[in-house]
């Protein structure tokens, strides 16, 4: 049953992006943003944790659950260290997803060409 | 010829794409993605023994590995023109972003080309992502506790 969830759920965020990119003048970059702030919104509403629940990596890969990993690291910060959790725990979850990208980004920027 | 009457002309040669079957690919593609993930993420808790979250962890590094990885061997590009939402919201579109602007700024030197420019386009999703994290985790602290 999960994997039909994931196939849904992350299906019909990509619908909305696409319908969204159809028919307004937002760029991809627009989108993105909209959906990172969404998921942190999501979070917030106690959603997002459920659409994983039951929707597994469906949900995961999403950029929407970057917000939801920048939410609950703010939460998790605060419990720990109380309002200084609110800066210092916020990358915590989501340190992953950033340090990957950069690594991999630099390293393939100078084994590879660009392609013209 | 006034502005109507060539107002209409770039109208009629405009490419006309077809709205409904751009959804439908996204959605297909989101979802393929999706659905190969959980497949992955099963494979990892059942066969190595991992835990769920560092199952979904892993997958995420994977697809970030492989998304700029084929940026960098050029064929990514022509993917996301192609299936648009279906690539851009997964964590796939991120990553795109940050090696293509790595890979196109890279000729202009390593601080001024590359480190300047290497957030350019993923940058929006951080800063946006960041301070919406902040709100809604201040209304978090205040409303949960």
């Amino acid at each position: 049953m999960i994997f039909i969830y994931a196939f849904l759920i992350s299906g019909l965020f990509c619908m909305v992006a696409q319908i969204l990119l159809e028919n307004t003048k937002l760029t991809p970059g627009h989108v993105t943003s909209l959906f990172t702030a969404l998921g942190a919104g999501l979070s917030f509403l106690g959603i997002y944790p459920k659409l994983i629940e039951i929707s597994g990596a469906g949900a995961t890969i999403l950029i929407s659950n970057f917000g939801h990993l920048l939410y609950q690291g703010v939460i998790e910060g605060f419990h720990q260290n109380g309002f200084l959790g609110l800066f210092s725990g916020m990358l915590t979850k989501s340190s992953l997803a950033i340090a990957s990208a950069v690594i991999f980004a630099f390293l393939f920027s100078f084994t590879f060409k660009p392609k013209d | 010829m006034n502005k109507e009457q060539y107002q209409k002309l770039v109208k009629k040669y405009e490419p006309q794409e077809n709205k409904i079957k751009n959804v439908f690919l996204a959605f297909i593609s989101g979802g393929c993605l999706g659905l190969s993930c959980q497949i992955l993420a099963t494979f990892f808790q059942n066969v190595l023994g991992m835990s769920t979250e560092t199952s979904y962890s892993f997958v995420c590094i994977i697809l970030i590995f492989l998304a700029s990885l084929f940026t960098a061997l050029g064929f990514f590009d022509d993917l996301v023109s192609k299936y648009r939402a279906g690539l851009i919201i997964p964590t796939t579109g991120f990553a795109h972003s940050m090696s293509s602007s790595a890979l196109d700024y890279r000729k202009d030197g390593m601080i001024t080309g590359l480190g300047s420019n290497i957030f350019k386009l993923a940058g929006s999703v951080l800063l946006y992502g960041i301070i919406s994290a902040f709100l809604f985790g201040y209304l978090g602290v205040i409303f949960y506790g």
